[in-house]
């Protein structure tokens, strides 16, 4: 029976029947449930790594020794593993290897909307692009024995609504990929300059006959109509395509959107009097036609931001709108912000109190940047925090020293946080960093890291002591608050800015949606007691509101924290 | 079949994830092709979120656009006139009657709208709205609104309750399945 699946099950679906034996990712929304599920199954080994380029080296390395492996990550982490993808592609591979990396056009969870594409052109591999979770599934066990035919790592590239989407598939057993006998062989795997020379020839040769292979292989397919009109695209691209334009067009769909086809292309496009190009993003496609000559409309009808649809192409070439009504009056945005009894709100509103400079980072906490808080200066990628921090306070001096953090959580200073903070001490600016440890990958969905104790499995494992590692790499000032104790916390933080030392403050408190977190009840405003000073509400916490001039908590989201409760000056909110 | 559209919206937290998922088992299990597609991480974070549900005889494109929706179900108010726009002529709104205060009604600079139910029918959509929050308590937990809202598009929805049980016992675990059930009835009733 056929079985809805996310794009991302599918995908793992795909790993488990394509006979996988190793899986090796770091979470990023929205590639994360592919090794999630992945992990579900008994016959494949599957890990967290601490960031993207420990992944794909650990999974580089399972391919040498024989094994078909995997690693998965979202489009900025492909920029994290870029220096292992560039090389691997120079030695090949023994067992099959696969990577996944998603897109997020229309930046839903991400900080940059960069194309992929662009990756697979510099690296000079093969990336196939599924636009269902069928294909999800199929394309992944076609990229290992594409990865083996060819000897190269295949990238498969996901989009946040294919990762994201549901769609059903029949079911297939797993077919075991016997690991290959090791054996050594430097040539291939030593790239030094005398051997990556040698390699580079390989991959140029490589390369065309993978164009031969994209002229006639079944993952580019042609759909003819009696049309005028001949769409040349990819991914989900290609679905918004085909909902608007339905049978009067003709589509030249391409599974393989790299390297491209050049004949397959011409001998389409010659049959239709205008040829689009429709893809999101880049202009990869086009820009591949126009070298070579075939006439296409792509990127001046639809621009390279955001996501495209159903609409967009049925309006920008048909010039069809829907109908519709809009709501009366103004609507208030809903932007995301802190969950009730996050950790990070009561620091936060600290930082935010004393005028703080915050270099932040990439998690929840980048949530800290909204009103009411209002506390981030900058967020540029995963462990920028530390490493920009040291660069202002080298150029701000003591004046920018004493009025600056850096805010990092637990799972982020694994990645790579560590290494910045290391800049800190080597390089010497008396800077304080604030390691935020709720114990978990939060923003991802609660993935375990290597400080949580425990692996992708939920099984016990080694947990690095984030103390012990600011200790070894020089740091001497460490220490733990509870940020529930807003007092505290904050007298910490005042403190180490005036010590002309670096130091670490390790901001330690669960995330509240961890299900071995105890909630205690809703509180409860007394409006007896209550003034309506509104000071609770510079919090941000979105279970406390107004009504009727009051404040009010809203019992369905309220966790019991009690950081309102220190808010308020007239003891207005008690259980 | 032409291919038909729901939308689930409400602020992130709801349980519009399982909502979706029950939608698309019951849809699976009359043999349409169906897609659902949902939106993770950062927006999640107590922010507005949006599933669609697409079936018929071959579903294309994942994504619902504005004046494509057959049904709107929302689990907050203000939700379901920000969505308004995606309702098809003649299309049916569901919503609670939950008002969750997004931030920047709870700072001050913005007003939340006030008898939204009303001023959605004046605009011409088919509205039906339900305190989905008192009667998942009747059942046994605040938390299984969202299922009371699925027993209420039960009854827009031409299938066997057979059907949507079904669904329910595949998408929600053992221990919370007769809170669920009981949620599901309640919401079926509400007219």
């Amino acid at each position: 029976m056929n079985k809805l699946m996310l794009g991302n099950e599918a995908f793992a679906r795909g790993l488990y029947e394509g006979g996988c034996k190793l899986i090796s990712s770091y979470p990023g929304t929205p590639s994360t449930e592919i090794t999630e599920y992945a992990a579900k199954y008994d016959e494949m080994y599957a890990e967290w790594a601490p960031n993207e380029k420990v992944a794909m080296e650990t999974a580089i390395g399972a391919s040498i020794a024989g094994a078909r492996s995997f690693c998965g990550m979202k489009h900025v982490g492909l920029n994290v593993a870029a220096d292992p993808l560039y090389t691997a592609a120079y030695t090949g591979v023994t067992g099959g290897l696969v990577i996944a990396v998603a897109d997020d056009p229309g930046m839903h969870s991400s900080q940059n909307e960069q194309d992929s594409r662009h990756h697979a052109i510099a690296a000079k591999v093969p990336m196939l692009e599924p636009s269902d979770s069928g294909e999800c599934r199929d394309y992944v066990k076609q990229a290992f024995d594409l990865s083996e035919q060819f000897d190269t790592p295949v990238i498969v590239r996901l989009s946040t609504r294919v990762a994201h989407s549901q769609s059903s598939l029949e079911l297939y057993d797993r077919q075991e990929a016997a690991v290959k006998p090791y054996e050594k062989n430097p040539q291939k795997y030593v790239m030094m300059p005398a051997f990556a020379r040698g390699r580079h020839v390989v991959v140029e040769e490589r390369t065309k006959k993978l164009i031969e292979f994209a002229e006639t292989s079944p993952l580019n397919s042609v759909e003819l109509n009696n049309t005028k009109i001949g769409v040349i695209t990819s991914g989900v691209a290609y679905q918004y395509a085909r909902e608007a334009l339905g049978d009067s067009a003709s589509y030249l769909k391409l599974g393989m959107v790299n390297p491209l086809p050049v004949k397959l292309i011409r001998d389409f496009a010659e049959k239709f009097e205008t040829v689009y190009v429709i893809e999101e993003l880049d202009d990869i496609i086009e820009t591949h036609c126009k070298k070579n000559g075939i006439n296409v409309t792509g990127k001046e009808i639809f621009g390279f931001i955001g996501e495209l649809s159903q609409s967009i192409i049925a309006e920008k070439l048909l010039g069809k709108k829907n109908e519709f009504a809009e709501f009366s009056e103004p609507v208030p945005v809903r932007p995301p912000v802190m969950c009730a009894g996050c950790p990070h709100r009561g620091l936060f509103y600290s930082l935010s109190k004393n005028k703080i400079t915050v270099s932040g980072d990439i998690g929840c906490y980048t949530l800290g940047a909204a009103a009411p808080l209002n506390s981030m200066d900058s967020t540029i990628c995963m462990g920028a925090s530390i490493s920009a921090l040291h660069g202002m306070n080298k150029i701000r001096g003591e004046e920018g020293e004493k009025k600056s953090v850096a805010v990092i959580g637990d799972s982020t200073f694994m990645h790579s946080g560590i290494t910045s903070l290391i800049n800190i001490s080597y390089n010497a600016t008396n800077s304080t960093v604030i390691i935020l440890d709720n114990s978990i990958t939060g923003m991802t969905g609660h993935q375990q890291n290597p400080t949580t104790g425990m692996n992708l499995k939920g099984d016990p494992a080694a947990k690095v002591s984030i103390e012990a590692v600011c200790h070894a790499i020089g740091i001497e000032r460490v220490r733990v608050v509870d940020p529930y104790n807003m007092a505290e916390t904050e007298a910490a933080i005042l403190e180490e800015l005036n010590i002309p030392q670096p130091s670490v403050i390790i901001s330690r408190r669960p995330c509240a949606l961890l299900k071995t977190v105890k909630h205690k009840p809703a509180l409860k405003v007394n409006n007896d007691k209550c003034k309506s000073c509104k000071m609770c509400l510079k919090i941000g916490c979105p279970a406390i509101s107004i009504r009727d001039g009051k404040a009010m908590i809203e019992a369905t989201q309220c966790v019991g924290c009690g950081i309102c409760t220190e808010m308020c000056k007239f003891d207005a909110i008690a259980e | 079949m032409e291919t038909k559209s729901i939308m689930i919206v409400g602020v992130g937290g709801q349980g519009s994830l399982l909502a979706s998922r029950i939608i698309g088992n019951v849809l699976l299990s009359q043999g349409y092709d169906v897609k659902v597609s949902e939106v993770h991480g950062m927006s999640q974070r107590g922010g507005s979120v949006v599933t669609y549900v697409k079936y018929g005889d071959k579903v294309y494109s994942p994504v619902v656009e504005k004046g494509e929706a057959d049904i709107i179900v929302s689990f907050e108010l203000l939700e379901a006139a920000r969505w308004l726009s995606y309702l098809k002529k003649g299309g049916h709104l569901i919503t609670s009657n939950q008002q969750l205060d997004p931030m920047p009604v709870i700072t001050g600079v913005a007003k939340y709208p006030e008898n939204i139910v009303q001023k959605l029918s004046e605009l011409g959509a088919d509205v039906i709205s339900a305190d989905a929050v008192a009667l998942a308590e009747k059942a046994g937990s605040a938390k299984a609104s969202n299922v009371v809202l699925m027993g209420l598009i039960a009854s827009k929805m031409d299938f066997d309750d057979e059907v949507w049980i079904n669904a329910i016992k595949q998408c929600v675990p053992e221990k919370f399945l007769e809170l669920n059930l009981k949620a599901f009835e309640l919401g079926k009733e509400i007219k």
